[in-house]
Order: C-alpha cells, then sequence, then structure tokens
C-alpha cells in the first residue's frame, strides 16, 4: 500500500473530489497561488484554475461568510483556514449562520460547507494560534467536527465531509502535515461518527482524540513493555456525530478508563466523554474516569514549557498507573 | 437632540416615472405594489397589536421590528426581481417577506410560534425564510447577513446564471466589520450584489450623526472599495425602482455590485419594546413623518393623479388587506404548536433526512 504523509492525504481528498463534483471550491488564504500556506492545496490551482480553488484576502469573517451563502445556493465551498484560532473573527459566520440557519428555516435551507485547517498547540506560536475548538463547534448544534490523525482517516473522513449536506468543520494539526502513513489508492470514505480502535487492548481504555492519540500509542507500548499494562486505545476521529458504543464496548472491556485530549479541561471533549460512560456503564468501572488535558492556560510560549503544557506520553504512563 | 431632522434629506428633482422600467409599469402592477404595501402596513399593525397581548392573554414571545413607513422600500425592490435576482435582509424582514410573496398566514402563524408558521415556529420574527421565492431571510445578527448576500452572489456567478442578490441592511449595520469584509469581497470578485442601506436615520437609539463618521452620506464609503454607489429617496416608489434598476442592470450585464443608501423613517421604534421611540426622537419628527413622507400616502395620491386607482378603489384595496391581516390572525390562533420531538428536527439535513451520513454516530445529547 502507498505510504503518503497526512498533508498529501489532504490533498488527494480536495483533488479527488474536486473531480467527482463541479460544485465544489477551494477556498482560502494563499490555497491557489502560493500552493497552501502548509502546502496542504499544493498543485491544486494548477491543476484546477482560478474557479475551482480561489484565494481569498486576509478577511476569514467576509469569505467565510460568503462561502455559507454560496453553499445556500448549492456550491460547495471547502474554506481553509490557516490557522482554526483564526476561526474566532468569522465566528458569527460558522454559529450564528451555518449553524442554524438550517434550523431557523424550519429544514428549508442547508450549508453543505467544509471549514478545515490545522488546530494546534505545540508549535512555540503562542496563545493567539494554538487554540483547540474542537469541543466549542461541538457544544454548537448544527455542526458536526472532525479531527483525523491518520493520513488514511484524513482522507477518508475529508471525502465524507465534502460530501455531507451539513457543515462540517475539520480539525487538522499542523505537527501531522508531514507524517506518513499507509493510504489506499483509490475510492474509499470513512463515515463520519465512527471511532477507531487503534490498538486493542484488555486491561484499560485510553480513550482519545487528534494527535493525543499519538500520545497514547506512545504510552501503551511503554506501559506494555515495562509494566506489563495492556491499553486499548479508542480514537474517537469524530466528535460530534460521537460514536458512543465503541466508547461503552471498550469500557466494559477493561473497566478502567482515561480521557487524554490537547483541548483544555474546563467543558473539555473529555469532560462530556467522562459523563457518557459514567452514565451508561457505571457498573463495569473499577476506578474513577479520568482525564489528561493541556494544562489550563492560555498556550506558552516557551518551547520546553508547550512541551509539558500539552499531553505528552509519560504523563499518560504516570495516570495510568494510578489506576492500573 | 441630535435627531436625523437635522440633517438635509436627499431630494433628486428627477421625475422619476419617466424612467423606462416605470414607463413600462402596466396599470396592474402600480395597483399590486400599492396593495402589497398596503397589505405590509396592516400585516404589522394587526401583530403589533397582538404583541402586546390581549385580555391579559399573550401570543407572542421576543421581538417585533415593525417596518411602517418603509414599505416603499421592499415592495420597489421586490417589483425589480426576475428568476435569478435574490434577497436576503436583517431582522425588520417580514416586509421583504411578503413583498416576494410569502402569505401573510405563514408570516403571521410564525410570530405566533405555530407550526404551521414560515420557519415551523422556530425562527420567529427575525427568521423568515422562502428560498423557493429567492428570500433567504431573515437575520438576527445586525450586519451578520452581508457576506451572506455576497456568498448568494458568488454562486450565482459560479454557477453562471444571471442575477443579482439584494443585500438589505440598516444604518447602523455600516459600521459592522463583516460589511467591510463583504464590500471587499464585492469588488474584488466582482459580485452581482446589490448592498441596500435602508437608512431610516436611527441605529436603535442612535441617530446616524451620533453612531457613523463618514463624509457626504453612508453609500459613499463604497467609493473606497471602487464600487459604484447612488443614494434613493426612499419615499418614491418611482425613484426607488428606477436607482434599483440600474444595479440590478450592472449585476446582470456587468456583474458587478452596488451600494445604494435608501433614505427612509421608521413610524416606530426600532422593536415594539422600544419604549424611549419617542425619547430619542422629537415627537414632531415623527408626526412630521408620518404626515408628509408617508410611502404609502404618496404612492396612493401618486396613483389617483394618474387615474390609476380612485379613493373608493383604494378603500377596497385597504379593507381587503384588513381582512387579510384578521383571518391570518385567526389561522394562526387555530394552529397548533410545535411538539415537542419538533425541538431535535430541522438541526441536520443527513438525519431529518436519515440518510446513510445522518445513521452513524450520535447527533444529540440529550439523555
Amino acid at each position: 500500500m502507498p505510504v503518503i504523509t497526512y498533508r498529501e492525504a489532504i490533498r488527494h481528498a480536495l483533488d479527488e473530489e474536486l473531480a467527482r463534483d463541479e460544485n465544489v471550491v477551494v477556498m482560502g488564504e494563499e490555497v491557489a497561488q502560493y500552493d497552501g500556506a502548509y502546502k496542504v492545496t499544493e498543485g491544486l490551482w494548477k491543476k484546477w484554475g482560478d474557479k475551482r480553488v480561489v484565494d481569498t484576502p486576509i478577511s476569514e469573517a467576509g469569505f467565510i461568510g460568503m462561502g455559507i451563502g454560496a453553499s445556500m445556493l448549492g456550491v460547495r465551498p471547502v474554506m481553509e483556514l490557516m490557522f482554526w484560532s483564526f476561526a474566532y473573527v468569522a465566528w458569527d459566520q460558522m454559529i450564528n449562520n451555518a449553524a442554524s440557519v438550517r434550523y431557523m428555516s424550519g429544514g428549508k435551507i442547508n450549508c453543505p460547507i467544509v471549514i478545515r485547517g490545522p488546530a494546534n498547540g505545540g508549535t512555540n506560536v503562542g496563545a493567539t494560534h494554538s487554540h483547540t475548538p474542537e469541543n466549542f463547534i461541538a457544544n454548537t448544534p448544527g455542526l458536526k467536527v472532525i479531527c483525523p490523525v491518520t493520513p488514511y482517516d484524513a482522507k477518508g473522513l475529508m471525502k465524507s465531509a465534502i460530501r455531507d449536506n451539513d457543515p462540517v468543520y475539520v480539525m487538522e494539526n499542523t505537527l501531522l502535515y508531514g507524517m506518513s502513513g499507509e493510504v489506499p489508492e483509490g475510492e474509499y470514505t470513512i463515515p463520519l461518527g465512527v471511532a477507531d480502535v487503534k490498538r486493542t487492548g484488555s486491561d484499560i481504555s485510553l480513550i482519545c482524540h487528534g494527535r493525543a492519540v499519538l500520545t497514547c500509542l506512545e504510552a501503551a507500548e511503554i506501559l506494555a513493555a515495562q509494566h506489563g499494562i495492556d491499553c486499548e486505545v479508542v480514537d474517537l476521529r469524530s466528535i460530534r456525530p460521537l460514536d458512543e458504543e465503541t466508547i461503552l464496548e471498550s469500557v466494559r472491556k477493561t473497566h478502567k478508563a482515561i480521557y487524554v485530549e490537547e483541548n483544555k479541561p474546563f467543558c473539555g471533549v473529555g469532560a462530556q466523554i467522562a459523563s457518557l460512560i459514567q452514565d451508561k456503564c457505571f457498573d463495569d468501572l473499577d476506578a474513577p474516569v479520568l482525564r489528561i488535558s493541556a494544562v489550563d492556560a492560555p498556550a506558552i510560549y516557551s518551547p520546553p514549557l508547550e512541551k509539558l503544557q500539552l499531553p505528552y506520553p509519560d504523563q499518560v504512563v504516570a495516570k495510568v498507573l494510578e489506576i492500573a | 437632540m441630535n435627531s436625523v431632522a437635522e440633517k438635509p434629506k436627499h431630494v433628486d428633482p428627477t421625475d422619476f416615472a419617466a424612467a423606462a422600467i416605470n414607463q413600462a409599469l402596466s396599470r396592474e402592477r402600480k395597483i399590486k405594489i400599492l396593495s402589497d404595501m398596503v397589505r405590509i402596513r396592516r400585516f404589522e399593525e394587526k401583530a403589533g397589536e397582538y404583541y402586546k397581548g390581549k385580555g391579559g392573554q399573550t401570543f407572542m414571545g421576543g421581538f417585533l421590528h415593525r417596518y411602517d413607513g418603509q414599505e416603499s422600500i421592499a415592495v420597489g425592490c421586490a417589483s425589480l426581481m426576475g428568476p435569478n435576482d435574490h434577497m436576503i435582509t436583517a431582522y425588520r424582514d417580514h416586509a421583504h417577506a411578503l413583498a416576494v410573496g410569502m402569505g401573510m398566514n405563514e408570516c403571521m402563524a410564525e410570530l405566533f410560534g405555530r407550526a404551521t408558521g414560515c420557519s415551523k415556529g422556530k425562527g420567529g420574527s427575525m427568521h423568515y425564510f422562502a428560498p423557493d421565492k429567492n428570500y433567504w431571510g431573515g437575520h438576527g445578527i445586525v450586519g451578520g447577513q452581508t457576506p451572506l448576500g455576497a456568498g448568494i452572489a458568488y454562486g450565482l456567478k459560479f454557477k453562471g446564471l444571471t442575477g443579482s442578490c439584494m443585500t438589505f441592511m440598516g444604518d447602523g449595520a455600516v459600521n459592522q466589520g463583516a460589511y467591510h469584509e463583504a464590500l471587499n469581497l464585492a469588488g474584488l470578485f466582482d459580485l452581482p450584489v446589490i448592498f441596500v442601506i435602508e437608512n431610516n436615520g436611527y441605529s436603535m437609539g442612535t441617530s446616524q450623526c451620533r453612531s457613523s463618521a463618514y463624509k457626504n452620506c453612508l453609500a459613499y464609503r463604497a467609493d473606497g472599495y471602487d464600487i459604484v454607489w447612488d443614494l434613493i429617496n426612499g419615499w418614491d416608489v418611482y425613484e426607488v425602482r428606477a436607482k434599483m434598476q440600474i444595479a440590478v442592470e450592472r449585476a446582470h450585464k456587468e456583474c458587478r455590485p452596488t451600494v445604494v443608501e435608501i433614505n427612509t423613517y421608521r413610524h416606530y421604534g426600532h422593536s415594539v419594546s422600544d419604549a424611549k421611540a419617542k425619547v430619542y426622537r422629537p415627537e414632531d419628527e415623527i408626526e412630521r413623518y408620518k404626515q408628509h413622507f408617508d410611502p404609502i400616502n404618496l404612492w396612493k395620491n401618486r396613483l389617483v393623479e394618474e387615474s390609476v386607482v380612485t379613493e373608493s378603489e383604494y378603500e377596497t384595496i385597504d379593507n381587503d388587506a384588513k381582512a387579510e391581516a384578521q383571518s391570518s390572525i385567526e389561522f394562526s390562533l387555530a394552529s397548533p404548536f410545535p411538539e415537542f420531538e419538533d425541538i431535535t428536527k430541522d438541526v441536520y439535513f443527513e438525519v431529518d433526512e436519515f440518510t446513510a451520513a445522518g445513521r452513524t454516530g450520535r447527533h444529540f445529547f440529550n439523555d
């Protein structure tokens, strides 16, 4: 199977969907002539031209709103945010308009729009460029939010997102763009709302999303090698819609669960999952559901400190040892 | 008091009745414009009456932003719409809805929160929609609809359709960043959008001179984006149509945007709950506009002068509008409220349509 990067996997998804549906248009800052700030869209403008791959000014509220308006008319815009941190200047459009227009119109309108870009800390760019707003999005009925971590997932989920008739917000990660993985040639999609067990295990469930999945997989290897603890790693992939069954099935098997994420703790995704687990399989639990999140402060710049602000494998190992 | 009355109002001595678009107006269509304006007035009056409640009973929640005094704008603009011309507006949206052909029943029932409302009781006063009539709402956040209007125009152009999107806003919206971003995009991408500033002189309770820094007029700001702009006297249906038609043609033929500022006046407050409506505006100002600048009276008088209608025919139009408004009340009162289960419908297309994409994963988290 070919091995390609996460960045290439997303590009392939965009390219294939541009070919598949003439209404798809890729739009954003530097996506066309510059080939993408993070080179995700490299070569697409050259291949598809001005109509299908469109450079926008630095004007998120304007161009995201414009994309939402166009989507109401049946265009299928795939909008790139150079960083998800910049979404806040377009928040009114993304929350009031995209999420609510179907509801407020009694179902007369829908918005088949995708808004994608990196949402991560860990690159020493300070608080304004390190936000992870998946929990904010998931808190908004009408929106869907996915956080793929492997090239395979990124391509399959992106294609489903583009074909979806509701607004889907895709959280990528600049630290993942260069990572490689196996991606089959040819057509495949991964449905939204289906989690993936990235490692099977019997002793404890590490439930996670985004880059924290890789942190958990690394921790699982350490725990297996040094402590004989067999971790199951459940990658949500999609936050909303949420695959509850896979989470609950894992917890019913292992009887212990830790949620690991790079999101902040208060009202983070892990808070929702912890609530779900105690609600739906309290009797299966042998220990409290624990959580590991980013340290609860704005993203710090100082490089060695930021490493400690985000979850890291030894931290997961220590947490597992508390209850294993 | 810094009121709108202190500012000289735009007056263009041109007789716009002579414009080709108005010369082409049949007697029937002139009367239709009159009756649509009257229907809007009577609808708003009836809505206002029931908004206040009757006999200790309340019928509506939320806000009610009445359009009384501005009718010539929505109706004049709607009268120019062809198959690919669209409309989107802010929260003072009842008039545009009726002007594009939505029924009084569905509009009134929406105010009553009934399942028969145009948005099934889910949108309320500020959120009317009829995409089948090229009407895209009905938006509650000041200025938030302006990028959407640019986007609808973008969609028309993308699909190779010759059309336009009339994007309405109040004079308060011109200070929102989203509007300026929409202007820049419209100019940059050559979008067939017409930004229509319905300038009633007050952004809620703050007069134009207390809320905007500007040169010449609010529309003049478009000059900085190299967008053609114009100023319109909103009391004259002929002028609204003649000047808007130029913008529509610019959209159709040149695929270029326009900004128009239409001077007008609202007879009531920002919303019905605007208790200070008569405090921030001198009472004689309100009376003067009601007496001398009521667009319905002016249009009616014009049509009487032209022998298009008689006073008694006008009476009939008015009585019909009152009866239609009353009947929409009865329709609303007889309509059911949405069911509890309806709260979670119309959130996700894929769930409502029970598609494959709507069946994987949990979409709602209520238990």
